[in-house]
C-alpha cells in the first residue's frame, strides 16, 4: 500500500522539525515540547484566533501570525518568544484585566484560572492602563450554574463547545467591540434558555465568568480534557 | 553603616496585607538589625518623615486623604512598593467603582441604618468618585501582587530591595495569591 504523507520541515526557535502539511503552527510546536501561549485555544475544539496571545513571528514577513490558525509551510522559520512578542502579549493580558471586572482575590476561580496563571508567567506584575470597572450583570437564573460577566474575556470558548461538540448552540455573541456579551439564546436569561445543562461550558471556561453553583470559595477547577477524548470516542463509532 | 527607613502606609485595604507582614515572625528580628521602622499603623509616628528609603504602601487610594497622603508619601521616598493587590488594582475596594459612592454610602448609613440615618460628613474623608490602583496617581518602584502577599514573598522581595539584588517578583506571588 502506498501511503503518501506530505511533509513539511522547518525551524521553530531555531529548532528543525517536522510536520505534516495542514498541521498548525501551535500543533507542531506542542508536539516538539515548545510552548506558546494561548488563551481562547482549546484541544478538541475549532480554532478562532481571537485572542492573539499565540502571535509568532514568521522571518519574511512584517505581520504578527496567530499560531493557532497558522499553517505549517516548507522552510518557514519561526519565532515564538522574541522581546516584541513578550510586550505584545502582556499588552494583551493588561487589555484583557483592564476591560472588566477581574478581582482575583474573591473570584470563584481564584488559583485556578488560565488567565491569572498567563499573567503570572508572563511576569505582569501591575496593569499600566486604567481599570474600566463597567457595570455588568451576573446571571444566576439557572439552577445549576452562574454566569458572571465581570470575568468573561470573550474568548468564545463556551460558544464553540455549546455548538460543535454539544449540537446545543445555546451560547452565541451579541454587540460589536467593547460592548460584545456572551447570550444564551436570544438573549434570554440562561435559566430560560433552550440550554441542555451538560455543563460542557463550565468546565471550558478559562476564567471564573462560567462556574457551577455547587462550588465554593475558590475550590473550583475546570476538567476541559474530556474534549479530544469524546472527539476521539465519536470518530471511532 | 545607619539603618535604613522603612515605612508601611494603609490606605484602603483590610490591613491583611500588614498581618502578612508581621507573619514573617523571627525574620522580623533579623530585619530589624538593618532597618529602622520609622512610620506605620504599628509604631507611633504621626507624621510621615521627610526623608524615607524604602515605602510599603498597602490599599488603594479611595478618599481625598489616601490622594493626598500618596503623593506626599512619593515625594518623601526613595523606592515606594505597592504592597499586595489594593495598592496594585484596586481588588475589593474598587467592587464599588461600577455602583458609585452614592449608591454606596446609601445603602450603608441610610437604609441599612436602625438609628439616625445619616451620611458621615465630618471627620472622615470625602470618598473619590472610583477606587483606583496606586501607579495611577504616583511612580511606583515595585509591585508586590497578592491577596495578601505571603510573609515568605515579603522576606525575599525586602531583602533583595534593601540588598539591591535581582527581585523576579513572579516567580514569588501573583494576583489573588
Amino acid at each position: 500500500m502506498n501511503v503518501e504523507v506530505d511533509v513539511k520541515t522547518l525551524v521553530i526557535d531555531e529548532q528543525e522539525v517536522s510536520a505534516r502539511a495542514g498541521q498548525t503552527i501551535l500543533e507542531v510546536a506542542r508536539e516538539n515540547d515548545i510552548s506558546i501561549p494561548t488563551l481562547c485555544h482549546l484541544d478538541g475544539l475549532s480554532d478562532v484566533g481571537a485572542c492573539r496571545l499565540c502571535l509568532v513571528e514568521i522571518k519574511g514577513s512584517n505581520k504578527l501570525a496567530p499560531a493557532c490558525v497558522t499553517n505549517v509551510q516548507e522552510g518557514m522559520e519561526v519565532s515564538t518568544d522574541t522581546d516584541r512578542l513578550r510586550k505584545h502579549r502582556r499588552v494583551i493580558l493588561e487589555l484583557l484585566f483592564a476591560e472588566r471586572n477581574h478581582i482575583c482575590s474573591v473570584c470563584v476561580s481564584n488559583g485556578h484560572c488560565e488567565l491569572q496563571t498567563l499573567a503570572q508567567e508572563q511576569g505582569l506584575t501591575h496593569v499600566r492602563l486604567p481599570y474600566r470597572n463597567p457595570n455588568l450583570p451576573v446571571d444566576a437564573s439557572h439552577e445549576r450554574f452562574t454566569a458572571d460577566h465581570n470575568r468573561c474575556i470573550l474568548c468564545t470558548r463556551c460558544v464553540r463547545v455549546c455548538a460543535e461538540i454539544e449540537g446545543a448552540h445555546v451560547w452565541d455573541v451579541m454587540g460589536r467591540g467593547i460592548d460584545s456579551m456572551i447570550i444564551t439564546d436570544l438573549h434570554e436569561d440562561w435559566g430560560a434558555s433552550s440550554c441542555t445543562r451538560c455543563g460542557k461550558c463550565v468546565q471550558v471556561c478559562p476564567t471564573g465568568a462560567l462556574f457551577d453553583k455547587s462550588k465554593i470559595g475558590s475550590d473550583h477547577p475546570k476538567y476541559p480534557d474530556f474534549l479530544p477524548y469524546l472527539n476521539l470516542m465519536r470518530e471511532a463509532r | 553603616m545607619s539603618k535604613l527607613k522603612l515605612a508601611t502606609v494603609w490606605l484602603d485595604g483590610c490591613s491583611g496585607c500588614h498581618m502578612s507582614f508581621l507573619d514573617m515572625d523571627e525574620r522580623l528580628l533579623e530585619l530589624a538589625e538593618i532597618v529602622d521602622v520609622v512610620y506605620s499603623p504599628i509604631v507611633d509616628a504621626k507624621e510621615y518623615p521627610d526623608e524615607v528609603d524604602i515605602a510599603l504602601v498597602e490599599g488603594a487610594v479611595s478618599s481625598e486623604d489616601d490622594e493626598k497622603k500618596i503623593r506626599k508619601i512619593r515625594a518623601h521616598t526613595k523606592t515606594l512598593v505597592a504592597m499586595g493587590d489594593c495598592a496594585i488594582t484596586g481588588n475589593v475596594p474598587s467592587m464599588r467603582n461600577p455602583i458609585g459612592p452614592e449608591a454606596i454610602l446609601n445603602r450603608a448609613y441610610i437604609e441599612n441604618a436602625s438609628a439616625q440615618p445619616q451620611i458621615p460628613s465630618v471627620v472622615v474623608p470625602k470618598l473619590l468618585r472610583t477606587v483606583r490602583p496606586i501607579q495611577e496617581y504616583v511612580k511606583v518602584d515595585a509591585y508586590l501582587p497578592g491577596c495578601p502577599p505571603s510573609a515568605d514573598t515579603f522576606h525575599t522581595a525586602l531583602i533583595a530591595l534593601i540588598n539591591g539584588g535581582p527581585l523576579d517578583v513572579s516567580a514569588l506571588t501573583r494576583f489573588g495569591a
